[in-house]
């Protein structure tokens, strides 16, 4: 599907990294996270009591309702904002803040609207890649994503899609320890999130790295991480915990249509407290929540 | 402007408003019709006119009122009448020459006595005299020095604490009530002190200049880099990029637009300093011509003197038009 899916040996070129240094992937764990908007009166709880250890290399996929604190659960594993309570830790050392271990694809893209599309890319590549690798790297990414005949316009020419893919594709520069990617997909059209999905996968499959996947899509979870967490407040309680961790069973790429990921599935649906029976009458399968108007 | 004005725009919905129009005292508001001008003056024409240039015979600028008055034509051309350049160069010129022809009509039809209105031939005349006597030339490059000199000094202050204030939480909040308090001082007040201090030589005129240069500089530049978009900023820190890198990367970019704006501002500003600092005490420059000439009853030399300022004027913005288009090339 995508130009690098046939071959899909793990020492690719196509996505191997511009610098001769290799980046491992490496655990992350939270442990009693909470997060507090606000003091006084006026604070509200967001987050709390989140305790994750997240494997070398394992992909885990957020699910949650919008406004659940999915973002903010990222942001806090990147280090670009701090916990109220309980400590992150990448590889057992706690998150500086804006982490270099760490690559953020933001919800929005958060382009430069003066640079090109390439040279946003390039943001992405870890500082002191040689000139020359850092050009092919980024054109190689560009391809990639599909973004080769744009490498030269601005982000005001290019289309939402098209400027989420490039937000992806500056994540994926940075090859990091840890990949952390805010809804990367949620702007493409079907087709297009597909061949992103395999290439998310292709990219992992070369570079085994650490990756947190927030996600409004149940059957991207499934297809694309080991573990899904579903986060969610309780009744009677402000704050959202970690109400459900699933592990996925069998070996990427999963078939679709499979019983198992159907079951899944709907207990998935069943916690983001959707009525299933509405999927068998035929409304899409897919559940769509509304973005945070961030 | 008006490319950064339409990149700025395009802008809005991803970054946050740099503000253009931030807090700057009322005095600085003035200069800034001297651009709006050319705009107003091709507004009325509007769509009409026919794209046919070659229909203009000879010079031709006096025809334009007629042409204005053809029915619109049917727009099949791809850019619009206003885009293009002819047409801005020729619209922009319509009012000054309506004006002349209206200075000139009734300058000579005996309405208004030539001892209040000088018909433009007078005007002309005085500047051949003064030309002659190789006063003019001398007064337009001392004023113009002032102003250069003034104007370079107050806009790399303004600049330099802009950039501090704007950049630093720090430096806000050690600078920006003191030089709130010193930009409240209306600018005309130092006059006393700085001839006090530095008499009438060209150093009080300069520091003059520089003072009224350097605060819509220091106001816009400090406002701008305050409101750079926080996101983008965020992404940046994301990448890894520190201080300066991350100055070059984001913040620069992000206020090339209003720097340049503060800088037209101030150099409008620094002119108009330039003659409320002649007009106290000069012995040379437009200033001076200006008061000599009032003393003297010599309103020829009066409207020279208006003309040659409008001129300047005009021609030094230009300057900066020019230096715009480079830096948004170059950053933005
Ligand atoms: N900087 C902040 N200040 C105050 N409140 C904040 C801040 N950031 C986030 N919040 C609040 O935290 C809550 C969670 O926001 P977050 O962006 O993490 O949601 P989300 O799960 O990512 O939602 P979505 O799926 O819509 O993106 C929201 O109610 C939001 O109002
Ligand atoms: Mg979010």
């Amino acid at each position: 599907m995508t130009p690098s899916s046939a071959g899909n040996e793990p020492t690719d070129p196509v996505v191997a990294r511009a610098a001769g240094d290799v980046v491992t992937a490496a655990p992350i764990s939270f442990h009693g996270v909470g997060r507090a908007f606000g003091t006084g009166d006026a604070a509200r709880l967001v987050l709390r009591d989140i305790d994750l250890e997240v494997a070398a290399g394992e992909i885990v996929a957020i699910l949650g309702p919008s406004g659940c604190g999915k973002s903010t659960l990222l942001r806090i594993a990147g280090g670009l904002d701090t916990p109220s309570d309980g400590v992150v830790a990448i590889d057992g050392t706690v998150v500086a803040p804006f982490d270099a271990r760490s690559a953020v694809g933001f919800q929005e893209p958060r382009l430069l609207p003066w640079r090109t599309i390439a040279g946003n890319v390039a943001l992405g590549l870890p500082r002191g890649t040689a000139r020359g690798a850092g050009r092919t790297h980024v054109s190689r990414l560009l391809e990639l994503v599909g973004l080769a005949d744009f490498a030269g316009h601005r982000p005001r020419e290019v289309s939402g899609g098209m400027a989420q893919r490039a937000s992806l594709a500056r994540a994926l520069a940075r090859n990091p320890a840890v990949l952390l990617l805010d809804e990367p997909f949620g702007a493409l059209d079907a087709l297009t999130r597909l061949k992103m999905q395999d290439l998310l996968l292709d990219v992992h499959a070369a570079e085994p790295t650490t990756v947190l996947l927030v996600t409004h899509d149940v059957d991207e979870a499934l297809q694309l991480a080991d573990r899904v967490i579903l986060l969610g407040n309780d009744e009677d309680r402000p704050g959202a915990r970690i109400q459900q961790t699933i592990v996925v069973p069998g070996t990427r790429p999963r078939d679709r249509g499979s019983a198992e990921l159907a079951e899944l599935r709907g207990r998935l649906l069943d916690g983001l407290g959707i009525d299933r029976h509405g999927a068998a009458r035929g409304v899409p399968t897919t559940t769509t929540i509304p973005h945070y108007p961030y | 402007m008006s490319k950064a004005d339409a990149q700025q725009r395009s802008d809005a919905p991803r970054t946050a408003t740099t503000p253009h129009t931030a807090s700057v005292d009322r005095e600085f508001a003035a200069p800034v019709t001297h651009d709006g001008l050319a705009i107003a003056a091709a507004g009325p024409l509007g769509p009409s006119g026919v794209d046919r240039p070659e229909r203009l015979p000879g010079s031709g600028i006096g025809r334009q009122p007629v042409e204005a008055s053809v029915p619109p034509a049917s727009s099949g051309g791809r850019r619009r009448l206003v885009d293009r350049r002819w047409f801005r160069v020729v619209g922009g010129a319509l009012i000054p020459v309506v004006l002349l022809i209206t200075w000139q009509l009734v300058s000579t039809s005996g309405l208004v006595p030539v001892s209040m209105l000088p018909t433009p031939e007078m005007v002309w005349l005085a500047a051949v005299d003064l030309a002659e006597r190789g006063l003019l030339g001398l007064y337009i490059a001392i004023s113009t020095q002032r102003v250069f000199l003034g104007f370079a000094f107050g806009a790399a202050l303004g600049l330099a604490f802009g950039a501090v204030v704007g950049l630093s939480k720090l430096g806000d909040i050690l600078l920006s009530p003191t030089l709130g308090a010193v930009r409240a001082v209306p600018s005309l007040a130092w006059v006393p002190l700085l001839i006090l201090w530095f008499g009438i030589a060209e150093d009080s005129k300069i520091i003059l200049i520089a003072i009224g240069a350097f605060f819509p500089v220091y106001t816009i530049v400090a406002a701008a880099l305050r409101h750079v978009d926080r996101q983008l900023l965020e992404a940046g820190r994301a990448f890894g990029l520190r201080g300066f890198a991350l100055f070059t990367a984001v913040q620069l970019p992000a206020v090339v637009p209003s720097v340049i704006s503060a800088l037209r501002l101030a150099l409008a500003q620094a002119w108009l300093f330039l003659v409320a600092a002649e007009l106290i005490a000069s012995s040379m420059g437009l200033g001076f011509l200006l008061v000599d000439s009032g003393n003297n009853g010599r309103i020829d030399r009066i409207f020279l003197a208006i003309i040659v300022l409008a001129l300047l004027g005009k021609l030094t913005d230009s300057l900066v038009g020019l230096f715009e288009r480079w830096a948004v090339k170059r950053w933005a």
